[in-house]
């Protein structure tokens, strides 16, 4: 079991989201966090050029079994990536090992309760 | 009093049609500073009304459109406040013109004409051009609820110009203007104290029919599209019902004993309609919402909008809870037709609106019956025949803003593109077309 955490572009959550649906990944956590990296895009704000400070994103967490990361991660890239060539502020994902999975309702643990 | 009526009021209607309007009401008029004063506030209440709209919008839908829906109804104080300066005013209270279809006097043009003249009322003309300003900027920021969420900025903005233009001025013009055809209806006109029918039903029509036109928003009505800030909704409901005491009382043009009773009408409607709204969810879904409360107030509202001035408080009572009813059933109907009239534009200002404007027929005040009798040949006026005046203006205003708006839609949307792109109602408005984000990082739909 693998957790999938993906950091997306706040534009793109309905795409990302309609595009793991569509490749059956239905059990998703989203949240709202800031964050930066490369991104040093400079905008307009009130008449001024200025360097962003911590940027609002989208974080997506996802419980895979193993056999199903290649699929989300597939369907979240084609889904947030910005055009052919993508643009800084895409995002990451991060990729890390699942040691349990618990259903709260049924009290399955394991692959079944992902 | 009465003596005072009969001779002045056939002397007032000649003077109307004979002299054009700068040269009587003119500076020999002196200003009532307490009229004055209130009808000042009331253009105040009346402008605080589309912040309060904007907030009960804004909060209802997602939070990725709060900023666009907003600005709606800023959008239009901007647009409307100036074309009611340049044109607006001349095309509603100037003297018929096109054969009645809309009023002008070119000396209105920018307000020039009235830089100096006090109405026979004791307010001054600014005064009044400003207040009635304010019901032109409202009524094309109610209809932006219809199409919420889906709609193009440049498009929404011309679209209100026009609209306003075609739509609006004309209809102000047949109901308020002392020459138009639905003012001078039947014995003693078409009842529309504050605009049931100018603004409620009129942007309620063309909500409906945009709504229709421009499409559902993308995942409706299967995916659950929740308020973002149900808070805000409610406080813009209470600064509605507020404002309304700007909008209703202050059609009155006067600080008067027609002010008083329009001001209690509009109370004893609006809490009439909560109530009424609270009960009815209450017990047909189990639980009174928040955002229940506030549709009950605005039907309420809608409803005594046409009646203020003609309803006592027991016929507002009537009005609140009837709308209350008519507009919840009209919104299980939209649920089961399923078009997607988002924030319910139709399904509280249209059918609220059709509502009043009809129903008051039954429920006007002994005294103005009786004064409406003496102009009739046969010197009776029933209720009955009231109702057909009534009816006659309803459908006139429905077909008429349905048409029109129908036409501008169209043109609109060949020119600058109305409905918003799919990828660009996915992003959401606020990032789309106003590059900013309302809520810092609060909820995440």
């Amino acid at each position: 079991m693998k957790l999938i955490t993906a950091i997306i572009q706040e534009d793109q959550i309905d795409q990302v989201r309609e595009a793991l649906i569509e490749a059956e990944i239905t059990r998703i956590t989203v949240s709202r966090v800031s964050g930066h990296g490369q991104q040093t895009t400079e905008s307009i704000y009130r008449g001024r050029r200025v360097a962003p400070n911590l940027i609002p994103k989208m974080r997506l967490d996802i419980a895979v079994n193993d056999d199903f990361v290649k699929i989300t991660c597939d369907a979240i890239i084609k889904a947030a990536k910005s055009g052919k060539v993508g643009q800084v502020g895409d995002g990451k994902i991060f990729i890390t090992p699942l040691e349990e999975c618990i259903r709260i309702r049924t009290e399955e643990r394991g692959g079944v309760a992902i | 009093m009465n003596r005072r009526i009969i001779i002045t009021f056939p002397v007032t209607v000649l003077l109307l049609t004979l002299v054009p309007r700068t040269l009587f009401a003119a500076e020999n008029n002196h200003i009532d500073s307490g009229a004055t004063a209130w009808m000042l506030t009331s253009t105040a209440l009346v402008l605080l009304m589309i912040p309060g709209l904007a907030m009960f919008y804004g909060g209802l839908v997602r939070s990725k459109n709060v900023l666009g829906t907003m600005m709606h109804s800023f959008a239009a104080m901007g647009i409307m406040s100036v074309l009611w300066v340049i044109c607006g005013y001349a095309m509603c209270f100037g003297k018929n013109a096109l054969g009645g279809w809309c009023g002008w006097d070119a000396n209105l043009l920018f307000l020039q004409g009235i830089d100096d003249s006090i109405m026979d009322a004791g307010v001054p003309d600014y005064v009044f051009a400003m207040f009635q300003g304010k019901f032109a900027i409202i009524t094309p920021a109610l209809i932006a609820g219809a199409i919420a969420e889906r709609v193009k900025f440049k498009g929404y903005c011309i679209f209100i110009a026009l609209w306003g233009l075609l739509v609006y001025n004309p209809l102000c013009h047949w109901v308020w203007a002392s020459d138009g055809f639905l003012f001078n209806l039947g014995a003693s006109g078409a009842i529309d104290f504050a605009g049931g029918t100018v603004v409620h039903i009129s942007s309620g029509l063309t909500g409906l029919i945009a709504a229709i036109y421009l499409g559902s928003r993308r995942g409706y009505p299967k995916t659950a599209m929740r308020p973002s800030n149900l808070v805000m909704t409610i406080i813009g409901a209470g600064l509605l019902w507020v404002g309304w005491f700007g909008f209703n009382a202050g059609s009155s043009i006067s600080s008067s004993l027609a002010t008083a009773q329009a001001l209690t009408a509009t109370q004893t409607a609006a809490a009439a309609g909560a109530l009424t709204w609270m009960l009815l969810e209450g017990l047909h879904q189990g639980k009174a919402t928040a955002l229940g409360f506030g549709s009950g107030v605005l039907a309420g509202l809608v409803a005594v909008t046409p009646a203020a001035g003609v309803v006592q408080p027991w016929g507002a009572l009537v009005l609140g809870a009837i709308a209350s009813v008519m507009c919840y059933q009209a919104i299980l109907l939209k649920n089961r037709l399923g078009y997607d009239d988002s924030l319910d534009a139709f399904g509280v200002h249209g059918i609220g609106g059709i509502t009043g404007a009809l129903l008051l027929s039954f429920l006007i005040r002994k005294s103005w019956m009786a004064e409406a009798a003496t102009h009739t040949t046969n010197g009776t006026w029933t209720a009955l025949q009231q109702f057909g005046i009534q009816a006659a203006a309803v459908g006139i205003t429905i077909v008429y803003a349905a048409v029109v708006s129908l036409v501008i839609l169209f043109v609109v949307d060949k020119l600058v593109g109305l409905r918003a792109e799919t990828t660009e109602e996915m992003a959401g408005l606020d990032s789309t077309f106003h590059g900013e984000r309302g809520y810092g990082m609060l909820t995440v739909s």
